[in-house]
């Protein structure tokens, strides 16, 4: 499969007559995007705000993510079995209006929610603060349930992202990147004299708010599976609003995951890129002891000589990174684990709730429980009302001056487990 | 502005006293400097000054840890210094030990900053570098020269309250503490890397080596659980409705302790969890799932267990660091001892 990324660099975004990308800027029609929000019934009210890098403004609850994106040629839609129809994608010509996103926010769910401060402390720990932001704030129907509530909020950030994409379409990308990863056979006769590698992609499936979506179906309910890399380039994966907000994998994640781009750059180099095995983290014992077997054996009968292995969330899920790990060490397969660190607020603490000696390459985006103090913002997207109680925050979080002080798990993209960040721990 | 005083402690052989046969001499103290304190003094120049020096016996230290550290503590308060320094004492094992060991209970009793220096292999090294912060030195007095100029540089930025950097840029042995830094790469490139070099034989270095986690050995079983009080502990985050200590939804700071007297189970009206890091509807429309107070009141009545004890402890396991986890079953492990408990059912999610 090959796709080329046709990358449309957006360097500020407007609100307009006519949704449209001219010179770098994104042009916005507001109403445009309220009446699509406002197709789905659950949702009683949607405001749309502009959030541009070094602003003075402070996004909360943030829900996921989204870089708009559009399918120009090849086979299939963006965001399959989600917006589009379930057709393979990762073929042809894609193109992105990088530098953009829509973020999703409104009243939590549940308590994963996080923030995104576009300056200040908190800006330097959240790549989202460097992109122009669509915001997408949407009001739940009194009385509807919680994962209904999820889904109509999900859906409404794919759907305006596939809205914004859609303006992409004619533009002459200022940069076009191809990747291109072969059928099994053909992948590993091109590069014989070079390692073969993998990627073990563990994806969020704890339930309500822990959930993620593989061409539309929910990902506790796969077995581990193979896919080609591009296609999660096209959207194949989504997230589900997931974890908090430090190590979720938002959906820009996803599509712009930095695992995937970094092997490509060796590719055919230093080493061979062979596929990406998709796996969950499930609750039950059962779950974790099948998929885990899994993906060893699918590194095995991939003929792999090592993997990369990404977690995403914390506790329960170190279980079944570990495990990961082990079994697939024990089919001769070398690991690299990247994960982040609950150490304790003084950092003194064992930063996994599971550990092995096998486990012995380790990347860390960070120690979640840092405290950091974010200073007022001149304007708040969204509602401070939360912050006390969003996963990271604590009783007094939110102080009367609109200050917050939390542990940096509060803040969207944080200690990110796909290494998207500079962000890292060491011992003192 | 006026110096930072300085309290040294050091054993009889640097104080010139003698070696091991005299190594039971009890604690004194002397103005000023001695011994190795001259060339610390030296290095301090003109920030701080020494301003006694507590000699004592590293077999008396050892023999009688208890009073020689009352008597020391004593001396250092009735000088109120702003620092406290011990040694350096290289591979001396007694000798580091007893550096460790009064830096601690100065830093723990009198809460000034304390600093120490000796081999990474000292057993000193290994018990307290968790505490303090000890400045690697080699392991014999010939490095005296290079150890008080880095004990020194350390201790001015201690006193003054400096922010301290790395180990390797402070010179002391690393702690086991986790900071966060920014690297160079983002975590992806490093990550491919290393991949590359594992994957090559090459040497790399892991950002984070595995922890190690204490075992606790199961209890022994009970002989009559139709006879015992059985107590119900969760981290699963269930609490009576409104969450009235504000238990946190990540990262507990503290448990509580709840009455179960009069409830026969718990309802969606009473009680709900605070639990950040699962699908929480479950556990809200029924939360005797993860507090399981319906089945175990059948229990009751059946005569399966003695009793349900009165009162049930809750936190949120999500994100909580072992630390504070340690900490608070602790404390209630030795209420729920005191209150004749026999068993405890814990449940996490």
């Amino acid at each position: 499969m090959r796709l080329e990324l046709g990358k449309i660099k957006i360097a500020d975004v407007q609100f307009s007559e006519e949704t449209k990308v001219e010179n770098g800027t994104l042009y916005v029609n507001k109403q445009e995007i309220i009446d699509l929000v406002m197709e789905d019934d659950h949702i009683v009210k949607c405001v749309v705000e502009l959030a541009r890098p070094g602003e003075s403004v402070r996004i909360t609850p943030v829900k996921d993510v989204i870089e708009p994106r559009v399918k120009v040629e090849g086979p299939g839609g963006i965001f399959p079995g989600m917006i589009n129809k379930v057709t393979t994608v990762g073929e042809g010509r894609t193109h992105t209006l990088n530098g953009a996103a829509v973020v999703t926010c409104g009243k939590i769910v549940g308590f994963q929610e996080g923030i995104i401060d576009m300056s200040g402390p908190g800006a330097e720990l959240t790549p989202f603060s460097k992109l122009n932001n669509v915001c997408v704030v949407v009001e739940p129907k009194e009385g509807i349930e919680q994962h209904t509530y999820e889904k109509a909020a999900r859906m409404a950030g794919l759907k305006v992202a596939t809205y914004l994409g859609k303006a992409a379409i004619d533009v002459e990308p200022d940069e076009i990147v191809a990747y291109e990863t072969k059928p099994l056979l053909e992948q590993v006769a091109e590069y014989p004299d070079l390692p073969k590698v993998g990627y073990v992609y563990m994806l969020q499936t704890q339930g309500l708010l822990h959930d993620t979506y593989v061409y539309g179906v929910d990902a506790k309910k796969i077995i581990p599976t193979v896919l080609y890399p591009t296609e999660i380039m096209d959207g194949a994966v989504l997230s589900g609003n997931c974890v908090s907000a430090c190590d979720k994998n938002t959906s820009y994640h996803h599509l712009n995951n930095p695992i995937i781009e970094e092997l490509y750059k060796k590719h055919g180099k230093e080493i061979n890129f062979i596929g990406v095995i998709a796996t969950n983290e499930n609750v039950y014992l059962a779950d974790k002891e099948r998929s885990s077997n899994w993906s060893a054996k699918f590194a095995k009968y991939l003929g792999l000589d090592a993997v990369i292995i990404s977690q995403e969330g914390f506790g329960n899920p170190d279980t079944d990174l570990i495990m990961n790990c082990k079994k697939i060490e024990n089919e001769g397969v070398k690991t690299v684990i990247v994960t982040d660190e609950y150490a304790g607020r003084d950092g003194a603490s064992q930063s996994l709730a599971d550990a092995d000696p096998k486990a012995d390459a380790v990347v860390t985006g960070g120690n979640a429980n840092e405290v950091i103090v974010l200073p007022p913002m001149d304007k708040v997207i969204g509602m401070l009302d939360y912050a006390d109680k969003i996963a990271g925050g604590f009783d007094g979080s939110l102080r009367p001056d609109g200050s917050i002080e939390a542990e940096i798990q509060v803040i969207t993209g944080a200690t990110n487990e796909l290494g998207f960040n500079k962000y890292s721990a060491t011992t003192y | 502005m006026s110096k930072y005083k300085v309290v040294h402690y050091i054993n009889q052989f640097f104080a010139g006293i003698g070696g091991e046969e005299k190594a039971n001499i009890p604690p004194e103290m002397r103005d000023g400097v001695v011994g190795p304190g001259m060339a610390l003094a030296a290095a301090f120049e003109a920030d701080m000054e020494i301003v006694a020096t507590i000699i004592c016996g590293d077999s008396y230290y050892a023999e009688n840890m208890e009073n020689a550290e009352a008597e020391i503590l004593e001396m250092v308060k009735s000088k109120s210094p702003d620092m406290f320094i011990a040694g350096p004492a290289f591979n001396a094992g007694r000798y580091g030990t007893a550096c460790g060991a009064i830096c601690k209970a100065v830093k723990d009793n009198l809460g000034i900053p304390v600093l120490t220096g000796m081999y990474v292999e000292n057993p000193g090294a290994d018990i307290f570098k968790k505490d303090l912060f000890i400045v690697e030195t080699k392991n014999s007095a010939a490095d005296m020269r290079k150890a008080i100029p880095k004990m020194a540089a350390l201790a001015i930025k201690m006193a003054k309250g400096e922010e301290l950097g790395s180990p390797s840029e402070e010179n002391y042995i690393e702690r086991g503490v986790r900071r966060n830094i920014f690297r160079e790469k983002r975590g992806a490139e490093r990550a491919v890397e290393m991949l590359v070099a594992k994957v090559n034989n090459k040497p790399f270095v892991t950002e984070y080596p595995m922890p190690v986690f204490d075992h606790v050995a199961p209890a022994a079983a009970l002989k009559d659980l139709k006879k015992a009080k059985i107590a119900v502990v969760t981290s699963g985050g269930i609490v009576p409705k409104g969450n009235p200590d504000h238990i946190e939804s990540s990262s507990a700071s503290k448990y509580g302790k709840y009455d179960l007297t009069g409830f026969d189970y718990l309802t969606d009206e009473t009680h709900e969890t605070a639990h950040g890091g699962y699908d929480p509807c479950y556990a809200n429309s029924n939360p005797n799932r993860v507090l399981p107070v319906d089945v175990l009141r059948d229990l009751e009545k059946e005569g399966v267990i003695g009793e349900l004890h009165k009162y049930f402890y809750t936190t949120v396991g999500n994100g909580t660091s072992v630390g504070n986890a340690v900490k608070f079953s602790k404390e209630y492990a030795q209420e729920l001892l005191a209150d004749g408990v026999d068993g405890v059912i814990m449940t996490s999610t």
